[in-house]
């Protein structure tokens, strides 16, 4: 067996050799030969990640692609590292592209003529484009993989296009998230000016001997905005909810499951190993800066996800909701939190790709995803609709779950930092759970009054969407069931087996170990760092989750069935809602305003913030 | 006067981005996301710049010759590739929402909001 | 919001942002420094590898990496074209009508079709000694290629350039590349390690892996961008949209503006 330096660049290499034997392929073989071969070599990275993950151990496996090791120190290739979190994310990708292939066998419209495997080939370039990403250790080519992943996202979402709204999102999707990735590339130009290097390990040991300066502030807000663009942090995250309401079900698996959770890991990537050593920028600059867009993209996430009918933007915005927790988790720079937040982000990407998956079942048989329109329409569709309302709880973080462990873990790091930080978590997972659970009580079990149509200018229905399937007659395929419930079961064995949180925990302790990063990529010795942080469920993360779950079903409860009680009873709630709504959440909703002009204004907003921000800190 | 040509990249990535701000047109809002590219290519190049340098071909220079930064120049080549496939990619996109809407103008486009 | 809020808004932004990169732009190093310690290395790592042309060993060979990330971009690209840019389930394909070209054109371009395509392959085939490569002489080939689109008409076009091929040999292209990373592993090295005879420097043959990984660059850019121009001149030329009798825009083959004639 190969040793795992040499075997890290092949979860790069192996998906982009499928990709091209796809293309050449697929014109002469029969569609099922083509998922068939595009699944089996999705399995077989997947289990070269495994091979990877099992032997990182708790350290770093470091690969110069080319040989290009370094003599005396100083290297001119580029060197991938792997720890158990860059290896997780990638072998998490892996997953969710197994699962992706194995949901959309028999999904798909018959495919392009002529280009019969060009989904599943574009599916394999996009895993290839995370798995380099997570595991790049060098800044232009984290900007190379960045822009992979980003076409391959591009075209998927653009996929069907005889309606107009998919090309508007995938537009929207594309320059915005272009645009920042050029931002990036202009910061990179002013690292290499200052250190003359690339590798992230090495800028980081050259900023050393400089000074926190102008130069630092700009060239580190520029690097990170695409990550953060990717992360969809508020005010950069208008493209994603109009993204992953127009892209077919197995794309937003993807994209919500993973995608997204690889801004974060970018931005914490970037600046632990670039940015965060002496004279670079500030830890508390970092922590209180995250935190704050943390907090608001977990809250505005949140209320946006609420006021939703069209389900796919509504699970969207729990995506936004909950990676505003993530950027806390990541911004707290604690091993716990991180530890936490890893188990989180693996436990939501089983979570939300299910209930993306589910949606997609309601897609295939009412052509429809409208939370009004679909009132009691499920109800034959028994497993899908039990499977949503657990996909509900799980997201607002019900013990055993993955999410419920992770949630527990960084909310009591989180708690330790500022005791109001818990709240912020709390409401959140309860809110956006609560909203599912609303959705899939009124969709499956016809529970409560059927909602009045409205037809208000401020809001995405979710009707006369397009049937992505071949045939709206025949049975619901088995696949689309089975594989959202697998998935949900892979959260649920997150949360009970220790393995997985001891493996996420020493991940988490070497990717908080800067220096341990930089000497093993110099090929020079580092001490051990401390003992990885404890990630057993606790007493009081069991109570906050049960809590969280507590609040999402009452809030859930209180939408269902609350316009059913008497008008007295309801005057009296409506009272001080009513200003809230018409100041707060109207104006906020009319912000989505789906115009290009207006997200490009918001990006170079939230650039010249952070600016502002981390300046003021210094 | 040694500012200048970094200051010419900022000046071009901002111009772009006012031109995709303001723009009426979705062919001409991609061309400015070119334009706001190109920025990057000036940056990279004026950062690799080496006073009296000549091009990194050593074919027909004596070796030890000076040469400007041959590694900026291997990473413009990278991005400009990178641009134009995205500027492909994303003009295809156009070309259907035109075909689909009827119109190039993105204040035109109301379908996705709230 | 209002389009002058927008960009009143968007105009205070940006001067925030001028600000901060005309001030971060006083600590970079003096414009034309001598200062490029990569750069260095880069030159003496390609001469210990007998490449004369630097900027292609770093592309092919020291920063391979980068090259095939962006070379799988090119490949993502054009697959997405290809699937964005398909005949859709409510349009149909209508026959191009042939136009009338002028002779000096039709001349100009015969003339130019086979000197533009040697151009294009001494280009990719030289990108280890002089300034060019795979890309380049890549997209010289394809541009080449249209000149029958030019100098004759859609129809020629389509018999020269036979969009299967094309696809698949962009596709092999793509794969050559990754595959030929997979050599360095097999002779026991690490991926994309250039294991092959160095040669003589400033000789066709020097460098190693790189005139090959170049030449399979130079394949993938060529049909890439074939394939890539195929699927816009399909749109403009042969899709009918729906509700429209005839294609979008009406432009036949020749140039833009020539009555159309009886074929």
């Amino acid at each position: 067996m190969l040793d795992p330096s040499r075997m890290l660049p092949l979860t790069v290499a192996l998906p982009l050799l499928g990709a091209a034997l796809l293309v050449v392929a697929g014109r002469l073989l029969p569609r099922t030969a083509n998922d068939v071969l595009a699944t089996a070599v999705a399995v077989t990275t997947c289990a070269a990640l495994t091979v990877l993950w099992l032997r990182a151990g708790d350290g770093r496996v470091v690969s110069w692609a080319g040989g290009w090791r370094p003599r005396h120190g100083e290297s001119v290739g580029i060197v991938l590292v792997g720890d158990r979190l860059g290896i997780g994310l990638a072998l998490l990708a892996a997953v969710l592209i197994v699962a992706v292939l194995a949901y959309s066998w028999r999904y798909f419209d018959e495919p392009p003529e002529r280009h019969r495997g060009s989904f599943p080939a574009l599916l394999l370039l996009f895993e290839a484009g995370m798995c380099g990403f997570a595991l790049t250790g060098d800044l232009f080519d984290a900007f190379v993989f960045f822009e992979l992943m980003g076409v391959c996202a591009y075209a998927l979402t653009g996929y069907r296009v005889e309606d107009s709204r998919p090309l508007h999102g995938a537009l929207t999707f594309g320059v915005v998230n272009s645009l920042a990735a050029y931002g990036t590339l202009l910061g990179i130009g002013l690292l290499y000016a200052r250190t003359g290097e690339l590798g992230m390990a090495q800028i980081g040991a050259q900023l050393a001997g400089h000074h926190t300066d102008a130069l630092l502030v700009t060239a580190f807000v520029l690097t990170v905005t695409s990550m953060l663009v990717k992360a969809a942090a508020v005010p950069f995250h208008f493209w994603l909810p109009d993204a992953h309401a127009v892209a077919p079900t197995p794309v937003c698996m993807l994209m919500s499951g993973v995608m997204v959770e690889l801004g974060v890991y970018g931005t914490a990537r970037i600046y632990g190993t670039v940015f965060a050593g002496p004279h670079g920028i500030p830890a508390h600059a970092y922590q209180h800066t995250m935190i704050g867009i943390g907090v608001l993209t977990a809250l505005v996430g949140a209320v946006m996800c609420w006021q939703q009918r069209h389900l796919k933007r509504l699970l969207a915005f729990s995506t936004i909701g909950h990676t505003g927790l993530f950027l806390i988790g990541l911004g707290l720079l604690d091993p716990h939190a991180t530890a936490g937040t890893a188990l989180y982000v693996a436990g939501h990407a089983g979570t939300k790709a299910a209930l993306f998956g589910l949606v997609g079942v309601l897609l295939d048989r009412h052509g429809s995803v409208d939370e009004h329109a679909l009132h009691g329409r499920g109800r034959e569709l028994r497993l899908a609709g039990g499977l949503f309302l657990l996909g509900g709880l799980a997201l607002s973080g019900l013990p055993p779950f993955g999410t419920g462990l992770g949630k527990a873990l960084a909310e009591h790091a989180a708690g330790e930092y500022a005791g109001w930080l818990t709240a912020v978590y709390v409401l959140v997972s309860a809110v956006t759970g609560g909203a599912v659970l609303r959705a899939g009580l009124r969709v499956f079990g016809g529970a409560g009054p059927a909602p009045r149509r409205s037809h208000a200018d401020i809001e995405t229905s979710g009707e006369g969407e397009e049937p992505e399937v071949r045939d709206p007659r025949r049975a619901v395929p088995l696949t689309m069931t089975v594989v959202p419930g697998l998935l949900l079961a892979g959260s649920l064995a997150l949360g009970v087996l220790p393995g997985a949180g001891r493996a996420v925990a020493a991940g988490a302790r070497a990717f908080g170990d800067r220096a341990g990063y930089l000497a093993d990529v110099t090929g020079a010795h580092a001490a051990l760092p401390p003992p990885p942080p404890p990630t057993a469920w606790t007493g009081s993360g069991l109570l906050l989750g049960l809590l969280s779950c507590g609040l999402a079903i009452a809030f859930a409860a209180a939408a269902v069935w609350l316009p059913a009680a008497p008008e007295r009873a309801l005057r009296v709630l409506r009272r001080p809602a009513g200003p809230a709504h018409r100041f707060a959440v109207v104006p906020l909703r009319r912000l989505h305003s789906g115009l290009l002009g207006d997200y490009l204004m918001w990006l170079t907003v939230g650039m010249a913030a952070l600016l502002l921000a981390v300046g003021a800190q210094l | 006067m040694t500012l200048l040509p970094f200051l010419a990249a900022g000046w071009i990535f901002l111009v772009g981005l006012y031109g995709m701000v303001t723009s009426r047109n979705l062919v001409h809002a991609v061309g400015c996301l070119a334009v706001a590219q190109s920025s990057t290519y000036v940056l990279l190049l004026a950062v690799g710049y080496r006073r009296g340098g000549t091009a990194p071909v050593f074919a027909d220079i004596p070796v030890g010759s000076t040469v400007v930064d041959p590694v900026v120049q291997a990473l413009v080549l990278t991005d400009v590739v990178v641009g134009a496939t995205v500027t492909a990619l994303l003009l295809s996109l156009v070309i259907q929402i035109r075909k689909r809407t009827g119109t190039l103008d993105p204040e035109a486009l109301t379908g996705l909001k709230g | 919001m209002t389009r002058n809020t927008r960009t009143t808004v968007f105009l205070v932004a940006a001067a925030v942002l001028a600000a901060a990169f005309t001030w971060a732009c006083t600590g970079l190093p003096r414009f034309g420094t001598d200062t490029h310690p990569y750069g260095d290395r880069a030159v003496r790592a390609a001469l210990a590898h007998r490449t004369a042309n630097v900027v292609s060993a770093i592309n092919f060979d020291q920063r391979a990496l980068d090259t095939l990330g962006e070379e799988s971009i090119l490949f993502a690209a054009v697959l997405g074209a290809v699937v964005l840019l398909r005949r859709a389930r409510d349009e149909d394909r209508a026959d191009p009508e042939p136009r009338r070209v002028l002779p000096s054109t039709r001349l100009l371009g015969a003339a130019l079709l086979p000197v533009t395509v040697l151009v294009g392959v001494y280009v990719v085939a030289h990108g280890q000694l002089s300034p060019g490569g795979g890309f380049q002489g890549g997209v010289v080939l394809a541009t080449g290629l249209h000149l029958a689109y030019v100098a004759a008409d859609y129809r020629v076009l389509r018999r020269v350039r036979p969009l299967a091929v094309f696809g698949a040999l962009d596709a092999t292209g793509a794969g050559a590349f990754t595959a030929l990373g997979l050599a360095g592993l097999i002779a026991g090295g690490s991926y994309l390690e250039n294991v092959l005879p160095l040669g003589t420097f400033n000789q066709l043959t020097s460098g190693g892996t790189v005139p090959l990984v170049n030449a399979a660059v130079g394949v993938e850019v060529a049909s890439g961008v074939i394939v890539l121009l195929a699927q816009f001149l399909d749109q403009a030329v042969e899709i009918t949209s729906p509700g429209h009798a005839g294609p979008v825009q009406n432009t036949g083959g020749g140039a833009p503006g020539n009555p159309p004639e009886a074929s």
